[in-house]
């Protein structure tokens, strides 16, 4: 996966949701889909099964244009978040050079959001990648349900955001800090430019 | 960047914690570069700095019109300096900073920032010292609290006036709350400022801030604003800044951040991430390109060619640039390396372009080993004077002992070795081998062997060509350093000093040093005593004239040197004649081959010695030779073989000593 091509003037960034089923990832991504012009955005593949889960990934490609020269694009993907799917995750993840990790903030998915995110330690790990070198941001999703059933961002970090990463509440279905979420890690995976310069390809 | 015609003295306002830097400022506009130079300005944000800096441009102006003000904060230099380094016109960027006659430069702090720019600016700061030319620079620390700035530049920046700026008093404030609402032609009801004055500001700036909401809340209101009222209004003012500082920052980087979401996003929320998504990519593009300028302003800065590194800024395509950079630097090393080797070479040649030029590595690697190749090594010894076929015999067993010591381990055994000798013994013979010898010694590369007179000669040619120092510099690379004739160097006063300080290298290095001479080193005639003590701190040996066992060696090697076959009996007549040198039996041997018969390969002992002895008296020559020698001398003079019988001509004499 190539993030930033000097030769042909090109910077591609590869963006995966990752987390615990029903977290809303995908509502993420058709909120970002529905805010994008028409002539920016390609197609969003969703494969999804009759009840509406993702079944295998959504992929939703952003055109940005030209910038400072560069033709940029932006590849996002969601894995499919129910533990069986671990293999289509892992594939997904590969090349990734961003993730997101949405996390469900009601109370009781805490342990799904807990085995999710180990899940996703182990998938890059697999793929030979230190995370701690991958960009990654968190978002709470579901932070408009009434305050009894969700835990408040502060016990949200207490319990996943160990390493204080970058982390943004979020209502995924109506917006409110899915494009802050975006921007977010977006600045982190191109920070990655001025560390490692030109000529990686 | 222009004049700001709002910054001028006349709206400067003056008081006790500004006089002494407004009184600087206004000097060096009246006169620049002749009062402080540079003149520093130094003190918080929002105290007038900037003022004083377009005040001080102003009033030179006003003061001599033709006169070339210029105005940049650090951050435009930097920029400005980069972007003509970039396009190749850094040169000439240089020659217009340099040349304004006055050189203002705000925000000199940021050179923390930019480490590359020091040199830069030390250089730009001697060149206007040097071309009197003012240079007024702000910031807002003293220079020797900017972090890592170069200990030269706070020297050279101390050097002329350093003033700082505290913040305003009462009656400044007021004064300054006063002036402010002159202009903007609002008139407060009386305490009203003075309560501002009493409420205070971090700087003048706020001031300002302070005045221009008074002024604004006076306009929409109908009553005027009283005292009351104004402190009313700015402390609710303060309160309501405070809440706002306490607000999350937007961009959330932890926990506390995370605050619950907002009612409803903004409507193009797409393009708002597009610009940010521009934003990084710009700076992220230009993080490389940086990196590119500061190391083209670092290595102008060392004086080396960038051309190679300002390419990449232009280029399309790009390799990877800490490669290129990685490259480059070992190039400049591999320059570096070159001209130092080229320096120990020959000095004049060290500071050449092609040593600055990182794309002319090869060339210039070329040209030092021409340089190598091309400098006359020292004279070494000559290889037919070796040990084998020096003779050796009970007369000189002690100095060929020595001789194989020294040759054997150079610089650890006698350090010098000093050869005392008449002439013709073997000395030069003696030397030869030692110098061959040595060059069979591990570590020994070069040895330089050569009599004292060609010492003399080449350091005379040296004087007069004006290279003594190459000339030196050849010698010392050698190993070991033999000498011939020492006794000659008496009265040469400039060569026995070289040879001094020669002989002072060689013995620190522990590099082998050998001298031949006719006598002792005690015997030297106009020798200086320093170099007859370190002659005699080595091992001072004599070589004797050869023994008799000596001489029929060398008569025997001499005649199977010209493929003559010789009786035992000539061999022992030859061996038994006197000769107090190795050239007297080469004498002897030369004159019994002159009565050698063509025809016949064989050489009879009778014809040998009617060769030495001559054919019998020639009586009229006999009795004119007699007639010369007063009677009563030694009987030897009488003897035929003393005497020269055929003299040469006169004027083949005289050529001959002419010589």
């Amino acid at each position: 996966m190539s993030l930033v091509n000097f030769t042909t003037r090109e910077i591609t960034c590869k963006i995966v949701y990752y987390g615990p089923g029903r977290s809303g990832k995908t509502s993420n991504l058709q909120y970002i889909y529905g805010q994008v012009p028409d002539e920016r955005r390609g197609r969003m593949v969703s494969l999804a099964t009759q009840t509406d889960r993702t079944l295998f990934f959504d992929f939703l490609p952003l055109d940005l244009g030209s910038i400072s020269g560069f033709t940029t694009r932006f590849q996002l993907y969601t894995v499919p978040g129910q533990v069986y799917y671990n293999a289509t995750r892992k594939l997904v993840l590969q090349g990734a050079d961003g993730v997101v990790f949405v996390a469900d903030s009601q109370m009781r998915q805490l342990d799904e959001n807990i085995e999710s995110l180990q899940n996703l330690h182990a998938n890059v790990l697999e793929h030979g990648i230190d995370i701690r070198t991958l960009p990654m941001v968190l978002q709470y999703n579901k932070q408009d349900l009434p305050r009894e059933l969700i835990l408040a961002p502060p016990e949200l970090d207490e319990a996943l955001n160990f390493r204080a990463l970058p982390a943004y509440a979020a209502d995924a279905l109506h917006g409110p800090g899915v494009f802050e979420t975006l921007k977010a890690v977006s600045a982190e995976v191109l920070r990655r430019l001025s560390e490692s310069g030109p000529g990686r390809h | 960047m222009d004049l700001n015609p709002r910054f001028k003295f006349e709206t400067f306002v003056v008081g006790p914690s500004n006089r002494l830097a407004a009184t600087a400022a206004q000097a060096v506009a009246a006169a620049p570069a002749v009062t402080y130079n540079p003149l520093v300005i130094y003190g918080r944000s929002g105290l007038g700095k900037t003022h004083l800096l377009h005040a001080v441009g102003f009033a030179a102006l006003e003061h001599e019109p033709q006169l070339r003000v210029a105005y940049l904060t650090l951050e435009e230099y930097v920029e400005q300096y980069h972007a003509a380094v970039a396009s190749g016109q850094a040169d000439a960027y240089r020659r217009s900073v340099g040349e304004s006659d006055v050189l203002l430069l705000d925000d000199i702090q940021f050179l923390e920032k930019h480490r590359e720019l020091q040199s830069e600016l030390l250089r730009l700061s001697e060149e206007m010292q040097a071309a009197n030319r003012q240079l007024v620079l702000t910031s807002d620390r003293p220079p020797a609290e900017i972090g890592e700035l170069d200990e030269r530049l706070i020297t050279r920046l101390s050097g002329g006036l350093l003033v700082d700026l505290a913040p305003p008093d009462y009656e400044t404030r007021l004064a300054i709350l006063r002036r402010k609402a002159e202009e903007r032609g609002t008139a407060f009801q009386s305490g009203v400022l003075e309560t501002v004055a009493e409420i205070g500001a971090a700087n003048v700036r706020e001031l300002v801030g302070l005045v221009n909401r008074l002024i604004a809340f006076q306009a929409v209101s109908e009553a005027p604003l009283t005292p009351a009222g104004a402190r009313a209004l700015l402390v609710e003012e303060g309160v309501a800044l405070a809440a706002e500082s306490a607000l999350p920052p937007q961009a959330p980087a932890a926990p506390a951040a995370a605050a619950a979401p907002a009612a409803a996003p903004p409507p193009d929320e797409f393009s708002a991430f597009l610009s940010a998504v521009t934003r990084t990519v710009a700076q992220s593009i230009d993080a490389w390109r940086h990196k590119v300028g500061e190391a083209v302003v670092r290595w102008q800065g060392e004086g080396y060619r960038t051309a190679r590194l300002e390419a990449l800024l232009g280029g399309e395509a790009l390799p990877d640039v800490d490669e290129v950079l990685q490259r480059y630097e070992a190039d400049v090393e591999a320059l570096r390396a070159l001209a130092a080797e080229a320096g120990s070479l020959d000095p004049s040649t060290a500071g050449h372009a092609r040593f600055r030029d990182p794309d002319r590595v090869d060339e210039a690697r070329g040209f030092v080993q021409k340089l190598q190749e091309g400098m006359v090594p020292p004279p070494t010894p000559l290889p037919a004077l070796t040990f084998e076929s020096y003779v050796g015999g009970a007369a000189n067993d002690a100095v060929l002992r020595a001789a194989r010591l020294v040759a054997h381990e150079p610089g650890r055994r006698y350090n010098p070795l000093f050869i005392e000798g008449a002439s013709g013994v073997g000395k030069t013979h003696l030397l030869h081998a030692i110098g061959n010898a040595l060059l069979e010694a591990p570590g020994v590369k070069a040895v330089s062997c050569l009599s004292a007179q060609a010492f003399i000669e080449e350091l005379l040619a040296a004087i007069e060509a004006g290279n003594v120092e190459w000339w030196r510099r050849r010698y010392r690379r050698s190993d070991a350093f033999l000498l011939d004739d020492v006794q000659l160097i008496g009265g040469k006063e400039q060569t026995q000093d070289e040879l001094f300080n020669l002989f002072n290298a060689f013995a620190d290095g522990e590099k082998q040093l050998v001298f031949a001479a006719d006598r002792s080193p005690q015997l030297l005639e106009d020798v200086e005593p320093r170099l007859v003590s370190r002659f005699e701190g080595g091992l001072v040996v004599e070589l004797a004239a050869p023994d008799r066992a000596m001489r029929e060696i060398m008569v025997r090697r001499l005649l199977d040197a010209q493929g003559v076959q010789a009786d035992d009996d000539v061999v022992q007549y030859l061996a038994a004649r006197p000769a107090d040198s190795a050239r007297a039996v080469q004498g002897l041997v030369n004159r019994a081959l002159s009565a050698m018969d063509p025809e016949q390969p064989s050489l009879g002992v009778q014809a040998v010695r009617t060769a030495i002895e001559g054919r019998g008296a020639r009586p009229s020559q006999a009795h004119a030779i007699s007639a010369l020698i007063p009677s009563g001398i030694d009987s030897s003079l009488q003897s035929r073989e003393k005497v020269v019988w055929d003299w040469p001509d006169v004027g083949d004499r005289l050529v001959e000593d002419l010589r």
